[in-house]
C-alpha cells in the first residue's frame, strides 16, 4: 500500500484529508497529514509543497500552517481552475498527493530580537501566517509585531477568527484593510499602503515580509522604503509558473533565479531590479 | 596510463567495435542519414554510418551533399543532439492507480532496456553532455531518469576535422578538440595512408574495449596528422561570440532596441530549444484513464518560446515575442552563468543552421555588444 | 485640555512648519466632534474647511442611484480630510461620513484663504503639504484600481 520513501523527488506521498476549512467563497484550507509513518514534515515558514489532485494536476501551493505542529500541514488553496478545484473538492479521508516542503522561508533568523512587520494581500496572507504562529509562539524570540492585511472586499478576508484574535495579542498592532467596502463594513477602505500612516513603526529595528499580487508587492516595498526600512530589511515572497519545484524544468526562473531554490522568498536587494522589468 | 595510449584503427574496424561494444551488453546508438539529414538512432552495423556524406549549414540552411570520400564521420553536427537519449523527449515518470481513498505509485520511471553507447560524440556534445550533467545531477536535485542514462553509458567520442560556417565552439572553449568525458575518441584519417582512424583511449573501459580490435601503433606521423586535422576544424570557424562580460551586457540591456528587431523576424517556432543540446525545460504532464483510477505523470520537453511556458493565472508573464527570444538568449549565455557556474552555449551552431529565419545567436550578440548599454541604434 | 496651538503644532500634517505660521493658523482654528453616523459634509455643498482627524473614522462617500452610497476610502486618526477649499468653486465633491464618533480639528477655508492671499510663505507651506497628500491619495487611489486581487 504504501510507496517507498526514496529520494526521487518527482513522486508524491499520500496525504489524508483532515479537514476541509471554508475560508471565503473560493478559498479553502486543507488540512493534511501523512499516510505513511515519516517523519513529520517540519518546515520553514515561506516554503511550498506540490499538491496533487489524482489524475488532474499538481500545483504549487505554499503551507500555511503552524510550523509548530509538524505532524499536519495546511494549505490554503483559491478555486481558479481545474486542478484548484478539484483539490478544495476532496473530502475528509481522501489523499491529496504531496512532494515537497520545498523553497526559501522567510528570514527568521534575522527578525530575531526585531520587529516583524507582515505585509500581506489577499491570499499572500497565506504564507505569512507561519510567520505569525511563529512570532506569537516564541515571543520573547522577537519585539513587536505589526500585520498590514488588505483584501479585496470584507468578504475576502482570510482567517477571520483568527485576524479577530491577532488584535488583541500583547505587543502586537493588527490593522486590515478593504479595497471596496460593501454594505456593513465599519472598517478601513483603501489599499494595504493606506495602513502604513497609521503603524506605529521603528523602521531602524524591523524585518519586514510581504506577500501578495505583484503589483502590491511594488507599492509596497516601496512604501516600506520610503518609511525608512533599509532593503536589507525587506522581503518579498514571488511566484511563477512551476512544474516540478525542483530547478529541472526551467519554468520558474526570474532573471537569473529559480523561485523554486532560490525563492520562493527572496531579499527586497536581490528583486528590487526585476520587479521594475516588464515580461521579465 | 591507460588514458593516454593512442592506436591505429583500420576504417573497416567500425563494424569490429561496433559489435564489441554490442556484447558488452550496450545499444548502439550513432548516426545515419535519414530525411535528408544525419540523425542519431540505433545502429547494428558499420553499414549504416553515413559513408561518403558531409553536411552543408547556413543560418536556416541545412543539405546533405557527397563527400569524394567515404569518411564515416565527416559530417559536422545534425538536427539531433545527445540529449534524445540522455534526456528523452517524452518520459513516463511513474503511474499510479486509486486505492480506495488513497492512492499507490506503481512503478518509478521508465529505465533504458540496455544501457546506451553513443557513437561519434563530438566536442560540443561532449561540453554539452557535462552542461546538462551540472543542471540535472549536481545541483540541489539529482534527476534519476537523467542518472540512470547517464550511469554506465558508454562514449565514443569522435574528433572534429572540419567545421561548418555556423560553427563556433573554438570561441566558447567547447572545443573542436575533445580532451575528456570519453571512453574512446576517434579521429578519422582518408589521406594517402589510408582510410583509419587514431583512437585515443579516455577510461579503462575504453581501454578493454580497444584491446578487443585489430589495432596497430599510431606513428609520430599519424599523431601530427590528426592533431593537424582537429586545429584546422578551429581555424575554419567563421563565427564566434566574444564572452567578454557577456552577464553584465545583457543583463543591462534589456531594453535594447536589437530585441525588437530580432522579435520581428523570430516566429517563435521553438526549432532553437529542440535543437539546442543544453536546453533541458521540460513540462510535467499528470493524466488519467477515462475511469479515473488509472493516472500517470510524464515528463515532456517544453521551450521558453511557448506562450503557456510562463503562464500563471490570469495570464502569461512573456507574452510578446521579443520577451520570449530575450529569455532564451539571455539564459542561455548569461543568467546560466549565475545559475550554473558556466554558459549554457557550447558553440556547436544548431540554433543558427535550423532556425527557419536564420537569426545568428552570434550576431545577435555582437550588434548588442557594438551598441552597447548606452547605444541606440 | 490640549490647545488649539498644541494640537497644530504635534499634527504631522504641520510638522516642520514654523511657529509663526502656526500662530497663523490657530485664528482658523476650532475644535469639532461628529457624532457616529453624521455626515461631516455632503457631496455639492460648500466646501468651508478641511479637518485634521484627531480620532475615529470618517468614511469618503459618492452616491449611486439605486443603492446605498459607496465608500471609496476612509480616513483615519492623523487624516487630512478635504481640500477643496483651496480651489475654485469651493464644493465638496462627496461626501464625508462619521462612521465612528469623530473628533477633529476644523480649519476655516475662507480665513486660510485670506491668509494666504496676505502671506503667500504660508501659503506656499500650505500648498507642499497638500500637494503631498494628493499625490499620495492619487496613487492610492491608481493602485485601488487596479483591482489586484481579481480573480482572473
Amino acid at each position: 500500500m504504501s510507496t517507498a520513501v526514496t529520494t526521487d523527488p518527482m513522486l508524491p506521498q499520500p496525504y489524508t484529508v483532515q479537514e476541509v476549512v471554508k475560508e471565503t467563497p473560493d478559498t479553502f484550507t486543507l488540512s493534511l497529514e501523512p499516510s505513511n509513518t515519516i517523519n513529520g514534515d517540519r518546515f520553514q515558514p515561506g516554503q511550498f509543497s506540490m499538491l496533487w489532485a489524482f489524475g488532474v494536476g499538481e500545483l504549487p501551493i505554499s503551507i500555511s500552517g503552524d510550523p509548530g505542529q509538524g505532524d499536519r500541514l495546511l494549505y490554503t488553496v483559491r478555486s481558479v481552475g481545474q486542478a484548484t478545484h478539484a483539490l478544495v473538492s476532496q473530502k475528509v479521508g481522501e489523499s491529496v498527493g504531496v512532494r515537497g516542503p520545498f523553497g526559501t522561508g522567510w528570514p527568521l533568523e534575522q527578525a530575531r530580537g526585531r520587529d516583524v512587520i507582515v505585509v500581506a494581500g489577499g491570499i499572500g496572507l497565506a504564507p505569512l501566517r507561519p510567520v505569525i504562529y511563529q512570532v506569537l509562539h516564541n515571543r520573547k524570540m522577537y519585539r513587536r509585531l505589526v500585520i498590514l492585511y488588505g483584501a479585496r472586499s470584507p468578504r475576502d478576508l482570510l482567517y477571520r477568527k483568527e485576524l479577530a484574535a491577532w488584535a488583541h495579542q500583547p505587543d502586537t498592532q493588527r490593522l486590515v484593510t478593504v479595497d471596496y467596502g460593501g454594505l456593513s463594513w465599519r472598517g478601513h477602505v483603501g489599499v494595504v499602503t493606506t495602513l502604513f500612516k497609521y503603524a506605529r513603526l521603528q523602521p531602524a529595528r524591523s524585518v519586514a515580509m510581504v506577500c501578495g499580487p505583484e503589483i502590491m508587492m511594488r507599492f509596497v516595498t516601496r512604501e516600506l522604503e520610503a518609511q525608512g526600512l533599509s532593503r536589507g530589511n525587506i522581503y518579498a515572497s514571488m511566484e511563477r509558473n512551476m512544474k516540478c519545484a525542483v530547478g529541472f524544468c526551467g519554468h520558474c526562473q526570474y532573471g537569473p533565479h529559480f523561485i523554486c531554490r532560490d525563492g520562493p522568498v527572496f531579499p527586497y536587494e536581490q528583486i528590487r531590479p526585476l520587479l521594475e522589468k516588464y515580461e521579465l | 596510463m591507460a588514458e593516454q595510449t593512442q592506436a591505429v584503427l583500420e576504417a573497416s574496424q567500425l563494424g569490429s567495435l561496433i559489435k564489441v561494444v554490442a556484447r558488452r551488453g550496450y545499444q548502439v546508438i550513432g548516426p545515419t542519414v535519414r530525411d535528408g539529414a544525419i540523425v542519431y538512432d540505433r545502429i547494428e552495423s558499420a553499414d549504416e554510418l553515413p559513408a561518403g556524406w558531409t553536411d552543408e549549414q547556413e543560418p536556416g540552411r541545412y543539405r546533405l551533399k557527397r563527400r569524394e570520400d567515404q569518411a564515416l564521420f565527416g559530417y559536422v553536427v545534425g538536427p539531433q543532439s545527445w540529449k534524445k537519449c540522455l534526456h528523452p523527449a517524452e518520459v513516463r515518470l511513474w503511474s499510479a492507480e486509486r486505492q480506495g481513498e488513497t492512492f499507490r505509485i506503481l512503478d518509478n520511471e521508465k529505465r533504458p532496456q540496455r544501457q546506451h553507447a553513443l557513437l561519434g560524440v563530438r566536442a560540443c556534445e561532449l561540453a554539452a553532455i557535462a552542461v546538462q550533467d551540472r543542471v540535472l545531477l549536481e545541483d540541489r536535485y539529482r534527476d534519476p531518469t537523467y542518472a540512470k542514462c547517464r550511469e554506465d553509458g558508454f562514449i565514443i567520442a569522435v574528433q572534429c576535422t572540419q567545421a561548418a560556417a555556423t560553427c563556433f565552439c573554438a570561441s566558447m572553449g567547447t572545443g573542436p578538440q575533445a580532451r575528456s568525458g570519453f571512453d574512446l575518441a576517434l579521429t578519422e584519417l582518408t589521406g594517402p595512408g589510408g582510410h583509419r582512424f587514431v583512437a585515443q583511449v579516455g577510461s579503462a573501459r575504453g581501454a578493454e574495449v580497444l584491446a578487443e580490435l585489430k589495432t596497430a601503433a599510431a606513428a609520430e606521423g599519424e599523431l601530427r596528422e590528426a592533431q593537424t586535422a582537429v586545429e584546422a576544424a578551429a581555424r575554419q570557424q567563421v563565427r564566434s561570440i566574444d564572452q567578454t562580460g557577456i552577464r553584465e551586457l545583457l543583463y543591462q540591456n534589456f531594453e535594447h532596441p536589437r530585441w525588437d528587431q530580432v522579435a520581428e523576424r523570430c516566429l517563435t517556432c521553438a526549432n532553437c530549444t529542440m535543437v539546442c543540446p543544453t536546453c533541458f525545460c521540460s513540462t510535467v504532464e499528470d493524466v488519467s484513464d477515462v475511469t479515473g483510477e488509472h493516472a500517470e505523470r510524464w515528463r515532456r520537453w517544453d521551450s521558453c518560446f511557448t506562450r503557456s511556458f510562463s503562464y500563471i493565472h490570469g495570464g502569461s508573464i512573456r507574452t510578446s515575442g521579443k520577451a520570449r527570444y530575450r529569455q532564451w538568449m539571455t539564459h542561455k549565455l548569461a543568467s546560466w552563468i549565475d545559475q550554473f557556474g558556466t554558459s549554457g552555449c557550447v558553440g556547436c551552431g544548431r540554433c543558427i543552421t535550423w532556425c527557419p529565419v536564420g537569426i545568428d545567436i552570434t550576431e545577435e550578440v555582437r550588434a548588442i555588444r557594438e551598441t552597447g548599454s548606452h547605444g541606440n541604434t | 485640555m490640549e490647545t488649539l496651538e498644541r494640537i497644530i503644532a504635534e499634527h504631522r500634517f504641520f510638522a516642520g512648519l514654523e511657529s509663526y505660521y502656526t500662530d497663523l493658523l490657530v485664528g482658523c482654528a476650532s475644535n469639532v466632534r461628529f457624532e457616529a453616523g453624521a455626515y461631516i459634509f455632503k457631496e455639492g455643498g460648500e466646501a468651508n474647511e478641511f479637518y485634521l482627524i484627531r480620532s475615529g473614522r470618517v468614511a469618503l462617500e459618492i452616491s449611486a442611484p439605486q443603492r446605498k452610497p459607496i465608500i471609496v476610502e476612509t480616513l483615519s486618526e492623523g487624516d487630512i480630510l478635504g481640500w477643496s477649499w483651496l480651489l475654485p468653486p469651493y464644493h465638496w465633491k462627496f461626501h464625508a461620513h462619521a462612521v465612528e464618533g469623530t473628533r477633529a480639528l476644523a480649519l476655516n477655508g475662507q480665513c486660510l484663504r485670506t491668509k494666504c492671499e496676505q502671506n503667500h510663505d504660508l501659503g506656499y507651506e500650505l500648498l507642499k503639504r497638500f500637494a503631498q497628500i494628493i499625490d499620495r491619495r492619487l496613487e492610492a487611489t491608481r493602485f485601488q484600481l487596479l483591482d489586484v486581487y481579481a480573480a482572473r
